[in-house]
């Protein structure tokens, strides 16, 4: 494929689509296709069909739109308007609505489905670099991502940058892994460049192992546009000279996967992947590789054992995967979000990506917002926006006329941060100085009615449930932390066991192999840290101060409680 | 074209040190007669950093680094005895002692464990923590050897041992977290294990009384890993 053939199919591309007067995207993504968006689709082309509209309505399915409880969820492209629940019956509607002139109000009426324009707040206020072609394009065809200026960033690579070219620009643009730590992509990929590799060969692996509580944006960047994953694994390929990479997908994600497969077939097809792509010396090819789902092979070494046909176990660094990784070769690992930023940074180069966002967090990121907030769903915005613009622009509040209580970011690894810090912006450093951090981007929103040491209970359980079992601080450390924490909310700790869990939250923190061990501790922290006087309401007034708790022991010890039940079981009299 | 390891110069506490760059930090505390406590490691198996008890200070590095793992570096400064590493050493015992079954009085390896000899050195007395007296069997079914779940500190000592050394990978690991339990073949009874040869090397390698041999006493059963190194070099050259 060279330059004037990918220009070819991506004019041909766009001439046919702009023969359309009509766009509807129907968006097929988890959560729409889940409340089955398909037959949505189904109906609203046999409507266009009946109506002899085919010549002038284009019907696709895209990937996610953003609105992800509110699905199924209809674009209405040319018109810029979003419905949403829609179902078959409203094909009717839709298509009649495309006639007439679009008013306002008057369209509440025509479709049963709240309107949301394509200029109001929730997309206005967003800022789109890895979810751009998100909800507009058809991801499982390559010609749509063509169409917008896919796979033009590897041909330039290929035939007119020199992999250090490369990585300076992602030096450049400061982006900063989206995995979880943020350590900074420019310096992983000259690391790994750099590292000697006895054989020759080097690995890229694309991290789609995603197991955070509430967080869902690598697999709606996978179902809505897998060639920019795929594109960015290539630069990066380039970039380090590996010759081979896998993206390690985690089962549970079937679409996911699905779509991949047709993307990676297309890639290959197309001469993006394979032997001397666009006519170059470099050759490259990707496999799949299946995460059994479990959140600890999302970490890098456990998840390099386990693509090594291994227990997916972590191990203790140094050495880094950098210096030896899969195969006891240099390995690159990029998260997902992380390489589906690399295509727009050498399209639009370093200095523009560095542009966006706050001084040491650039770019944008992807959030999903989740819990006690109006628009459930997926957002991308520019770092550096306070969180109370991402909660109420965004978010669209709290519902029920409750208030904001705290905001979980980080997942297991992050902690709550609570209203007074409702202006801090959303960056690494800030999130990081209130105690919590960015993590993959998970945001789960809490209002009043939430107990905060039953959410630190809720977080340390998954912890206890998914440690590999390899070191003790993390095995023992967190069922003993979890126990504590059941003790309070049960009503039957002392002030003792709060002194015993801060101990062991510093033991699991610091002794801990790996980031799920380290990090375990810190929604507990967190929570002590701004909500300190709740764990005191329930230790010493025995007392849940949102009434979430049932003290069913509450003013009883545990041996009493053991004869309670041996008195139900009729064991004594 | 494989080059000689270079020489590094170091400091372990107050003493200044060489070690090759294919040592660890273990390797050459231990020359220089320093003593770091370990306890899933083992010379002649690879080391795997998971009991923790090694874990050292090294100057400019944010985080706690296993000796036992960490190849030594020029110029490397390691604290190996701070007061914060013998807290976290005598919390990861407790830790230990409170996850399974470890009555001292009534177990095969009494007087010959390395975790209670640990716990004696390390001036642990009493365990904070709730015991969480897991339902474990105990599997008897070999013709010489018992493996007592109850005891076992999930070292992977005896795995690694059956894997590296024998080459017969009959034992494993399955499941996770807490519930973490050393198999044989399948899940099988060890009894009906078509793989193991009965050679022994994970009795004597085990550091509690989680494997032991049929019908010895308390006395009788020392164990012997000495032997392990020299396996390995005949391993390795084979
Ligand atoms: C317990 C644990 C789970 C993790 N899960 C993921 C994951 O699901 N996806 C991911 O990209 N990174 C995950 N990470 C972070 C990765 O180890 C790694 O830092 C990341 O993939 C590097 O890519 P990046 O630099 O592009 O962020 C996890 C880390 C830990 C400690
Ligand atoms: S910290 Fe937890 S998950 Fe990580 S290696 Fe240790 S036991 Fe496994
Ligand atoms: S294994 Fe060691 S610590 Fe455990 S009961 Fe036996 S002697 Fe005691
Ligand atoms: S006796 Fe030998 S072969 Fe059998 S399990 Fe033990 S180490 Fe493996
Ligand atoms: S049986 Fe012994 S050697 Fe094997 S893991 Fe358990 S404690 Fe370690
Ligand atoms: S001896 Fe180093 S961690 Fe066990």
């Amino acid at each position: 494929m060279t330059h004037d053939e990918l220009a070819e199919i991506r004019k041909a591309e766009q001439e046919r689509k702009q023969k359309y007067k009509h766009k509807i995207n129907v968006c097929m993504a988890s959560g729409c296709l889940s409340l089955r968006s398909d037959l949505v689709k189904e109906a609203i082309t046999k409507e266009v069909d009946k109506e002899c509209l085919a010549d002038s309505v284009l019907v696709s399915k895209v990937g996610c739109v953003g609105l992800c409880s509110q699905g199924p969820i209809v674009v209405l492209e040319t018109k810029g308007e979003v419905r949403e629940g829609i179902t078959p019956e409203d094909a009717e509607a839709i298509i009649k609505s495309l006639g007439a002139e679009h008013d306002g109000g008057n369209s509440n009426e025509l479709v049963d489905g709240v309107v949301l324009r394509l200029d109001s707040k929730f997309f206005t206020r967003q800022k789109k670099i890895v979810m751009e072609h998100s909800g507009l394009i058809d991801p499982d065809r390559i010609e749509d991502y063509i169409a917008v200026g896919g796979y033009e960033s590897v041909l330039d690579v290929l035939t007119e940058m020199s992999p250090a070219e490369v990585i300076d620009q992602v030096t450049r643009s400061g982006l900063r892994g989206r995995g979880g730590a943020g350590y900074p992509t420019g310096l992983k990929w000259s690391t790994v460049a750099k590292a000697f590799s006895s054989s020759g060969e080097k690995f890229i692996i694309c991290n789609a192992d995603e197991g955070d509580p509430g967080a869902y944006m690598d697999r709606s960047i996978l179902e809505s546009n897998p060639h920019q994953v795929i594109e960015g694994m290539i630069i990066g390929a380039f970039a380090v000279g590996a010759s081979k990479g896998f993206v390690y997908v985690r089962a549970e994600y079937p679409l996911a996967i699905e779509r991949l497969k047709i993307a990676l077939k297309q890639a290959e097809k197309f001469g993006f992947l394979g032997h001397n792509i666009g006519g170059t010396t470099f050759s490259f090819t990707v496999e799949l590789r299946y995460g059994a789902g479990a959140f600890v092979t999302g970490e890098e070494t456990a998840l390099i054992a386990s693509v090594g046909g291994q227990r997916g176990l972590p191990q203790q660094r140094p050495p880094y995967p950098a210096e030896r990784g899969l195969f006891g070769r240099p390995t690159l690992i990029n998260n997902v979000e992380t390489l589906a930023n690399i295509p727009p940074i050498i399209r639009n180069g370093g200095d523009w990506f560095a542009k966006i966002g706050t001084e040491k967090s650039k770019g944008t990121k992807v959030f999903s917002l989740v819990g006690k907030i109006n628009n459930v769903g997926l957002v991308e915005v520019p770092l550096g926006m306070p969180l109370r613009e991402v909660i109420y622009d965004l978010g669209g509040g709290i519902p029920d006329g409750r208030t904001f209580k705290a905001v979980q970011t980080g997942g297991p690894s992050g902690g709550c941060i609570p209203a007074e810090h409702l202006d801090l912006p959303v960056d690494f450093e800030s999130l990081q100085q209130a105690g919590s951090i960015m993590g993959s981007g998970g945001m789960i929103v809490m209002d009043d009615a939430s107990c905060m040491v039953d959410v630190a209970k809720y977080f340390m359980g998954f912890c206890k449930s998914e440690s590999c079992g390899k070191c003790i601080p993390c095995r023992v450390g967190t069922v003993q932390m979890h126990a504590i924490l059941e003790r309070i909310t049960d009503g039957t700790a002392t002030m003792e066991d709060l002194g015993l869990l801060e101990n062991l939250c510093g033991l699991a923190k610091n002794a801990s192999i790996c980031g799920l061990g380290q990090s375990a501790p810190n929604p507990v922290l967190s929570t002590l840290r701004y909500f300190r006087d709740e764990y005191r309401a329930h230790i010493e007034e025995r007392r849940c101060p949102a009434g979430v708790c049932k003290f069913k022991n509450a003013g009883k010890d545990v041996y009493e409680e053991d004869l309670e039940v041996r008195d139900e079981t009729g064991t004594s009299s | 074209m494989r080059r000689e390891p270079r020489v590094k110069t170091l400091r372990i506490d107050d003493c200044d040190c060489a070690g090759r760059e294919d040592q660890t930090v273990l390797d050459v505390a231990r020359e220089n007669n320093i003593r770091i406590p370990t306890l899933c490691q083992i010379n002649g198996l690879t080391n795997v950093g998971s009991c923790r008890m090694c874990l050292v200070e090294v100057k400019g590095v944010p985080k706690l680094l296993t000796a036992c793992t960490t190849m030594v570096w020029e110029g490397m400064k390691v604290v190996t005895n701070s007061e914060r590493l013998h807290e976290y050493r005598k919390m990861i015992l407790e830790l230990f002692f409170a996850e399974r079954n470890h009555i001292c009085a009534i177990c095969v390896a009494n007087r010959s464990c390395e975790l209670q000899a640990l716990a004696l050195e390390l001036g642990v007395d009493h365990i904070r923590y709730p015991y969480l007296y897991q339902a474990l069997e105990i599997d008897s079914t070999h013709d010489k050897f018992v493996l007592d779940h109850n005891r076992c500190i999930l070292c992977t000592r005896c795995i690694r041992a059956c894997s590296e050394i024998e080459g017969a990978n009959t034992l494993g690991m399955m499941r996770r977290g807490v519930n973490d339990k050393v198999i044989t073949d399948l899940n099988q009874p060890w009894g009906e294990s078509r793989t193991c040869t009965s050679c022994g090397k994970c009795v004597n390698v085990c550091p509690v009384g989680a494997i032991y041999e049929k019908g010895l006493s308390r006395t009788e059963s020392r164990r012997e890993h000495t032997f392990l190194p020299y396996l390995t070099i005949m391993r390795g050259e084979r």
